[in-house]
């Protein structure tokens, strides 16, 4: 938790200044499973990418080409949706061990 | 020399809201605040004023344009009164929470029920805890000169809160009056440059406004409203010296007559402040020794000025032109009450509670609201805590 | 249109809405139509949306953001359209990009107290872009029903009783009710269809004036469904025809987007959803019927407007 702020120290009229600032929030402790690829099935397709609720799919590009999926763990709350959409089945949900 | 016409107060309103440099004007039609809209609309058909013109659905949708438009840092304007204000009145709180400097006229009239168009002063005041900053003017001189202070301590950025300039319904909305104008030039040197937000909305520096602030920090934030609240204190009086200086017409917090010496000082909102200063001045001339005192700026309550003008009396009588159902006084009463809880010399203090729905305060009236304050002066006894003036039983 | 990848993440994760949501899912997707030279003012009405990605001190929105009141993004929209283009005008815009201004409110939020200051809006010519995400009920006061709640749909307001089994009413046509204002354009989507969805925001974007996008969209929480089940519930409203996709162009042209010739049957939909539940019980085959053939009357009636208006032209802006 970050320390709570006293009302002369913050912006006025409940404007938040830092953009996308909830990235720093862990919301990956909400997980049960997480999502795994498996790089080897992966054709890096990009269609988990735009069905990820929670932005948690990165893709690393290359001339315009994807090279690269990964997960964000960080963020990834574990819908599995991603692994339901994937159309060679490269994602599995697997236990979270903590 | 600066120009001089004559104007209704609605006019007035519209000529002051024109050389004000205004970006996006929204505003729904009520009785008596109509003409406000239309002088306006004309302005902005003929070219003469360059802003748009938001032709909303509805007052709550007039408030919400003007609010989100002054997060651009654009200059806003909107009017309305009475029920409009009512149906405003979810926004008024968003927009004074979310520190948007709009500027908006309320032509006072009662509210509904029974349906009423004429003036007294329960639209405004039943927001008057929505953190807005209220002046109330006495004649149409001053509700031109008011557009220019709303904005000059509205945009203030110590103060950035949103204000509202109230004029009766019909006395001055309808009224036609002498108002000498500003010039352009002095009008726009004496406005605060633009933009009028300090945080105007842009894709450089995307900033959230309207967030969700839960227990752990509402109060802050309602803290830096009442802080502001405190600041505008001091803004409002050099704002007001300040158009003293460019316009060659006094302001001050209230306009006070005769009161250094008097034993009943009578102390009113709008309108009938000059109804009250009549007749205290032709009191004075048969020897009674009574005052008169219109208050321009009712939000912030200016105390420890009103303290100072007001602590030679015996009596001060507070003039509401409202009920407030069920209380122990009106409003007015009830702010000057507590103001001098804590006095050493207290005067005795009472209600009048007058011209609901527009009924007329007539100068007869006038004469015995002033006696009756004498007898109290005299006899050093509140007979009744309110007094109802002018009601049929 | 422009897909290259990535696209800039415009919301931020770490925001609190449910695994699954589809909100969260579709604002992404609209996000994506915003080309590289362009940003946008969103403003939102209060609900789930603005909820979880707002909670002070942070913020999601990488994007400037307003949001003012429940009832009124479509006016707050208004303003901000209106100040902005003044401001241009005046010189006093300081912008490298060009600014759009898109109003995202949740089903209540437009079908019930947002609808009056949403018709203002529209009828006034604003250049703007309305999104509904239709989660069918207000879920963020705790899955009441609205406007837009379907047939038989348990909320916590149309409880399933043994006297009345979930809401007695239909939902409104909203995409009706937006195009009976003549706007550019009107469209519906479902986040199942990334593509589709993508292209009308495109579209909505490029329109000469007010578009409004009408989104279905899953809500595991308060649609009692598995939040892996989000897009393949949102795929299933279109192949269902419950939620068939179409466009309206000025209230006249209808276009069928993704064509349905050959329904599936409407239990697969609903029985995914735990508020459907009770449409599964053998006693409630005739009202499970009866919503089939609104669902069926419905897409006839917009194929018979698709055909009857097909040779109305598509204007250039059309073309994405
Ligand atoms: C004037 C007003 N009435 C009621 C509420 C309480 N309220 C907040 S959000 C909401 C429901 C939102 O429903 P919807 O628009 O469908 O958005 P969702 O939460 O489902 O995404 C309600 C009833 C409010 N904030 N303001
Ligand atoms: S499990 Fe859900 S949140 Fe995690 S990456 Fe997959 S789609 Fe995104
Ligand atoms: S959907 Fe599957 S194949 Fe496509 S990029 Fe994602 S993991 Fe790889
Ligand atoms: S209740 Fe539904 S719409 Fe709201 S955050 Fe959760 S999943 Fe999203
Ligand atoms: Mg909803």
């Amino acid at each position: 938790m970050s320390k709570l702020l006293g009302w002369r120290k913050i912006p006025i009229g409940t404007i938040i200044l830092e953009a996308g600032s909830t990235f720093e929030v862990r919301t990956g402790d909400w997980r049960t499973f997480k999502p795994v690829i498996d790089h080897n099935k992966c054709t890096r397709c990009g269609l988990c990418y735009y069905y990820c609720p929670d932005g948690s799919i990165t893709l690393e590009v290359k001339d315009g080409k994807i090279v690269k999926v990964d997960i964000d763990y960080y963020h990834c709350k574990g819908c599995a949706i991603c692994e339901g959409i994937c159309p060679v089945k490269a994602i599995t949900m697997v236990e979270e061990v903590k | 020399m600066a120009k001089v016409i004559g104007l209704t107060g609605d006019e007035a309103v519209a000529y002051a809201v024109k050389q004000c440099d205004v970006d996006v004007i929204a505003a729904y039609p009520i009785t008596p605040q109509t003409v406000i809209v239309e002088t306006l609309g004309e302005f902005v058909a003929n070219g003469e004023l360059d802003a748009e013109m938001v032709h909303v659905e509805s007052e709550h949708s007039a408030l919400s344009v003007v609010t989100a438009a002054a997060l651009t840092g654009a200059r806003v304007f909107t009017a309305t009164c009475s029920q409009g204000l009512a149906l405003m009145f979810e926004i008024l709180y968003i927009t004074s929470g979310v520190r948007a400097p709009v500027v908006m006229a309320v032509a006072n009239r009662a509210l509904s029920a029974p349906i009423n168009i004429h003036a007294d002063h329960s639209d405004s005041m039943g927001a008057r805890d929505s953190g807005w900053i209220q002046l109330y003017a006495e004649n149409v001189q001053e509700v031109y000169d008011m557009i220019f202070m709303a904005y000059k301590i509205a945009e203030n950025r110590d103060v950035l809160l949103p204000t509202m300039v109230c004029l009766d319904g019909f006395t001055l909305t309808h009224t036609l009056e002498r108002v000498e104008m500003l010039d352009d030039e002095v009008a726009k040197k004496y406005l605060p440059p633009k933009p009028t937000y300090p945080y105007p909305i842009s894709a450089e520096k995307p900033a959230t406004y309207g967030s969700l602030a839960l227990p752990d920090y509402y109060f802050e934030f309602k803290m830096q409203q009442q802080d502001a609240m405190n600041k505008a204190k001091e803004v409002i009086p050099k704002a007001m010296e300040e158009f003293s200086k460019v316009s060659g017409r006094e302001y001050d917090q209230f306009k006070a007559y005769a009161i250094e010496d008097a034993d009943v000082i009578t102390v009113a909102l709008g309108s009938t402040g000059g109804t009250m200063r009549s007749v205290a001045r032709e009191l004075r001339k048969q020897g009674y020794k009574v005052g008169s005192l219109t208050l321009r700026v009712y939000r912030p309550f200016p105390a420890e000025a009103l303290m100072e003008a007001l602590s030679g009396a015996k009596v001060i009588l507070a003039m509401d032109r409202t009920l407030s159902f069920g209380a122990i006084g009106g409003p007015l009463f009830e702010d000057l009450r507590t103001l001098f809880y804590d006095a050493e010399k207290r005067p005795l203090i009472a209600d009048i509670v007058y011209g609901l729905g527009g009924r007329d305060l007539t100068p007869a009236e006038a004469k015995a609201i002033f006696k009756y304050g004498l007898e109290i002066a005299k006899s050093g006894r509140i007979p009744e805590l309110v007094k109802y003036v002018g009601v049929r039983e | 249109m422009s897909i290259s990848l990535p696209k800039p993440e415009y919301l931020a994760p770490g925001h609190a809405a449910c695994q699954g949501c589809g909100a969260t899912l579709i604002v992404r997707q609209v996000l994506m139509a915003l080309e590289p030279d362009e940003a946008a003012v969103i403003v939102t009405a209060t609900g789930c949306l603005e909820v979880v990605t707002t909670i002070y001190p942070r913020t999601s929105w990488r994007l400037p953001f307003v949001h003012l009141a429940f009832e009124n993004a479509a006016a707050a929209a208004s303003g901000i359209e209106t100040a902005l283009k003044v401001l241009k005008r005046k010189g006093l815009l300081k912008e490298k990009k060009k600014m759009h201004v898109i109003a995202i409110a949740g089903d209540g939020g437009t079908f019930d107290i947002g609808l009056q200051a949403l018709s203002g809006a529209l009828e006034r010519g604003h250049k703007f872009v309305y999104i509904c995400y239709d989660n069918e009920a207000y879920m963020n006061t705790g899955i009441q029903r609205s406007g837009a709640t379907p047939y038989r749909a348990w909320t916590t307001t149309t409880p399933v009783g043994k006297k009345i089994p979930g809401k007695p009413q239909f939902k409104k046509n909203l995409a009706g009710i937006a195009a009976a204002h003549e706007i550019p354009y009107v469209a519906t989507a479902s986040p199942g269809y990334h593509v589709d969805l993508i292209r009308k925001v495109r579209r909505a974007l490029n329109a000469p004036g007010p578009a409004l996008l009408h989104i279905i969209c899953p809500c595991p929480t308060g649609w009692r469904h598995d939040p892996s089940k989000t897009v393949e519930i949102a795929r299933l409203a279109v192949q269902t025809r419950f939620f068939p996709l179409y466009e309206i162009l000025y209230g006249r042209k209808y276009i069928i987007t993704m064509p349905v010739p050959k329904p599936l049957p409407i239990i697969d939909y609903l029985k995914l959803q735990g508020r459907y539940a009770h449409l599964l019980r053998p006693e409630m085959k005739g009202e499970v019927e009866k919503l089939e053939k609104a669902v069926n009357d419905f897409y006839k009636w917009l194929e018979r407007m698709a055909e009857a208006t097909k040779d109305i032209p598509l204007p250039s802006w059309y073309h994405v």
